[in-house]
């Protein structure tokens, strides 16, 4: 075997090992939103499933069985919202809609965005907690010291294991950013609640 | 890139004169090979050191010598030490020194890319060590870094985080060297079947590096930005998950646990055959083995974190998959056993190591089934059970295999034969003591002590003087291990070239000490030299 081909199968190697190399670092910045994707597919980490209006109601549903569903409102320090729910908890029977409100306040002389980001206890009740509308599925923008009732609906599925009696809905709003002055001028910022 | 390989020397152990030319500039294996083992026996007795301080303060109840914070450190960077700084590169040097030597080429693929790799790594660790003398001191959330602890570090975060980059680089381009030296430098008639079992478990080794070590690179890379650039992929406080960090610093951190044991897996199954003069038993299941060994590693990481809330699933399937691993894992143990079945044995040093091996190697293998199952895990989770486990399978296993594995070659190293009977004073006072320090561990572990705390209650205080007086005399037997190795380098009774009466394999064709360049020529390899040559 010649030296010269040595050299050429060397580099061949040493190719392919370095591709392997920088895949792999990509890899492990892939994983993030793999993770969650993951998660929402199998409804583990507390994320919620969502289904349209139309959907719900289509089945029998035990109208005698109830569970509680406590509400509880979160701000991240860096919002200056104010940020509750109007209940803390409500008795719900599995299969039926309901709506509660939360309670949002803009603290701030400024307009801020906001994005809040929903989990359910415990984690394998999450599957069964289907919300048709919420205001956690847009960002939310609120003007300086600006007042709103946000309503979510939703249905526990009636399949809720038999052994789930308390389930949880967190919220935590997360800040997204102020306005640009460009996007204030335009006047943007509507919310998704004012329907 | 330069190819030392391409001009010849007309004088084979003609060395480059002068400090710098010979250690600094060397492109030679032999020398980045020493240089590697003498930079890893540092390493292990700095990460001693700190073993050692942990070992005093836990000798009684009570904060005696050292503050918490500094014993959060000392845990902290004496596993970073030991692993990245001792085993692998230990591994490493051994490879770097044997692999061309087994498979009859001249020098490893790539050369100087081989003297950069070495010369990063005191750079990194000075890097790290560095922090122990800042404000705020060394890294103290344990090696796993998981955050949001580590995140609440100061300075250290930086210098850690560069430090592992370091690491990282300097392993994966070992690793690619080995590759590219194993796929393409193997002399005529090297067939892959016929290599010996150590540059078996190397190659697979350096795919499992490449595969992981890019992974640990970037976990840390976003620590690094979480801390200091507001991104939030494990924060939070700002929407991040710090549970993704543990998939992700696990999906590394398992594979990397196979890292450290297969090139020993390799050492023993050379030793054990040379000293029960009896072929491998199973050379092929071996291999298999390791290949298998190292695909389930990839699938498994999830049992480092049973309690972190997974679905029973997820549960259930990590913990049937690592159960899984004890399969080809006793497939090798029960081909060591069954290669020594009725051998001549001799019980010189480097088998002594060997059979230690084996039986310690699986006590920490079946601690390693109890903590599979999972529902037994939630007991010993982050408990001293833990800290027994993994080292009984990384000191008896991983560390016993490179001390195995550097009596076994020191005297085609040097060209002297080491000193039997020290030789022995060292080995027995290391096993007996290394189980004195670890084996009351899984009692301690068992009854709920858990691990990187300073202090305890007072029903733990037996053991842990137990386990401490141990550390203390395993420590200093290691000191007679490097006069033992000095004084073998410096002289002693000549070795032969074949040193072991039953010996097999290319690097015992070559007179000892081994010339400074050996298989220039690319000869046929002969079969009857091969340990595995004959057989398929």
């Amino acid at each position: 075997m010649s030296q010269r081909h040595v050299d050429k199968k060397a580099r061949k190697t040493i190719g392919v090992t370095l591709g392997v190399t920088v895949l792999m670092f990509g890899f492990a910045f892939a994983l993030v939103p793999l993770y969650n994707v993951f998660c929402e597919i199998t409804g583990i980490n507390g994320k919620t499933g969502r289904v349209s209006a139309s959907e719900v109601n289509q089945r029998d549903f035990d109208p005698n069985r109830t569970v509680v569903v406590q509400f509880d409102g979160t701000v991240n320090s860096a919002l200056p919202w104010q940020f509750h729910p109007r209940q803390v908890s409500m008795e719900v029977v599995p299969g039926k809609l309901y709506t509660t409100e939360f309670f949002a306040k803009n603290l701030a002389d400024r307009p801020v965005v906001g994005q809040a980001v929903p989990s359910v206890a415990p984690g394998e009740a999450s599957l069964y907690f289907n919300k048709t509308e919420c205001f956690c599925f847009t960002e939310q923008t609120l003007q300086p010291h600006e007042e709103v009732w946000m309503p979510v609906t939703f249905r526990v599925s009636p399949d809720l294991p038999e052994d789930v009696h308390v389930m949880t809905l967190s919220y935590t709003f997360f800040n997204k950013g102020g306005l640009t002055p460009a996007q204030e001028k335009a006047g943007q910022g509507s919310h998704a609640t004012g329907r | 890139m330069s190819h030392a390989t391409t001009h010849e020397h007309d004088h084979h152990d003609e060395k480059p004169k002068g400090f710098v030319k010979r250690w600094l500039l060397t492109t030679n294996h032999k020398d980045i090979g020493t240089l590697y083992l003498i930079f890893a026996l540092i390493m292990f007795f700095i990460g001693g050191a700190m073993a050692l301080i942990i070992r005093l303060e836990l000798f009684q109840p009570g904060l005696q010598f050292v503050q918490p914070d500094f014993f959060n450190q000392l845990t902290t960077v004496h596993a970073l030490a030991m692993i990245f700084g001792a085993v692998m590169p230990a591994f490493v040097g051994l490879a770097n020194w044997m692999i061309p030597m087994m498979i009859g080429a001249p020098d490893m693929a790539l050369p100087r890319m081989n003297n950069w790799s070495f010369w990063i790594m005191p750079f990194a660790f000075a890097i790290l060590l560095s922090t122990f003398f800042m404000d705020g001191g060394a890294p103290a959330a344990g090696w796993t870094m998981y955050p949001p602890l580590v995140l609440q570090g100061g300075k250290n975060v930086a210098f850690m985080v560069f430090a592992i980059h370091l690491m990282g680089i300097s392993s994966i381009m070992g690793a690619i060297n080995i590759i590219a030296t194993v796929l393409n430098m193997r002399a005529p008639g090297m067939d892959f079947l016929k290599m010996p079992l150590f540059v078996w478990t190397w190659l697979i080794t350096a795919f499992l590096l490449i595969a992981v070590m890019p992974v640990l690179a970037g976990a840390v890379t976003m620590i690094l930005t979480d801390h200091y650039f507001g991104t939030s992929f494990f924060n939070a406080a700002g929407g991040g998950d710090p549970v993704l960090y543990q998939h992700i610093f696990w999906f590394f951190g398992h594979p990397e646990v196979y890292i450290l044991i297969l090139p020993a897996f390799g050492v023993i199954s050379e030793i054990i055959p040379a000293f029960a003069r009896k072929p491998l038993f199973g050379y092929t299941a071996m291999v298999y083995a390791t290949a298998s060994i190292a695909f389930l590693s990839f699938i498994v990481w999830a049992h480092h974190m049973f309690t972190v809330g997974m679905p029973l699933g997820g549960e259930l399937f990590f913990m049937y998959a690592t159960m899984l691993i004890a399969i080809p894992t006793g497939v090798k143990i029960f081909n060591w056993v069954s290669t020594m079945w009725q051998g001549a044995m001799t019980f010189e040093a480097p088998m002594l190591w060997a059979i230690a091996f084996v039986v310690l190697f699986t006590i920490g293998g079946f601690s390693g089934i109890m903590l599979a199952i999972a529902p037994a895990d939630f007991q010993y989770h982050d408990t001293y059970f833990v800290v027994a486990h993994f080292h009984y399978v990384l000191v008896t296993g991983a560390v016993f295999a490179i001390i195995a594995a550097v009596y076994y070659w020191l005297p085609k190293w040097t060209g002297h034969m080491y000193d039997e009977k020290l030789a022995k004073w060292h080995f027995w006072l290391s096993v007996i003591s290394v189980n004195v320090l670890f084996f009351p561990q899984h009692f301690l572990g068992l009854a709920g002590m858990p691990r990187r705390i300073p202090d305890y209650a007072t029903q733990f205080v037996e053991f842990n003087m137990i386990s401490s007086i141990g550390a203390f005399v395993f420590g200093f037997s290691q000191l007679l291990f490097v006069y033992l190795v000095w004084k073998t380098a410096k002289g002693g009774e000549k070795a032969s070239s074949r040193v072991w009466k039953g010996a097999k394999g290319l690097e015992w064709t070559v007179p000892s000490p081994a010339p400074h360049h050996t298989f220039q020529d690319n000869a046929p390899v002969n079969d009857a030299d091969l340990a595995h040559g004959s057989a398929h």
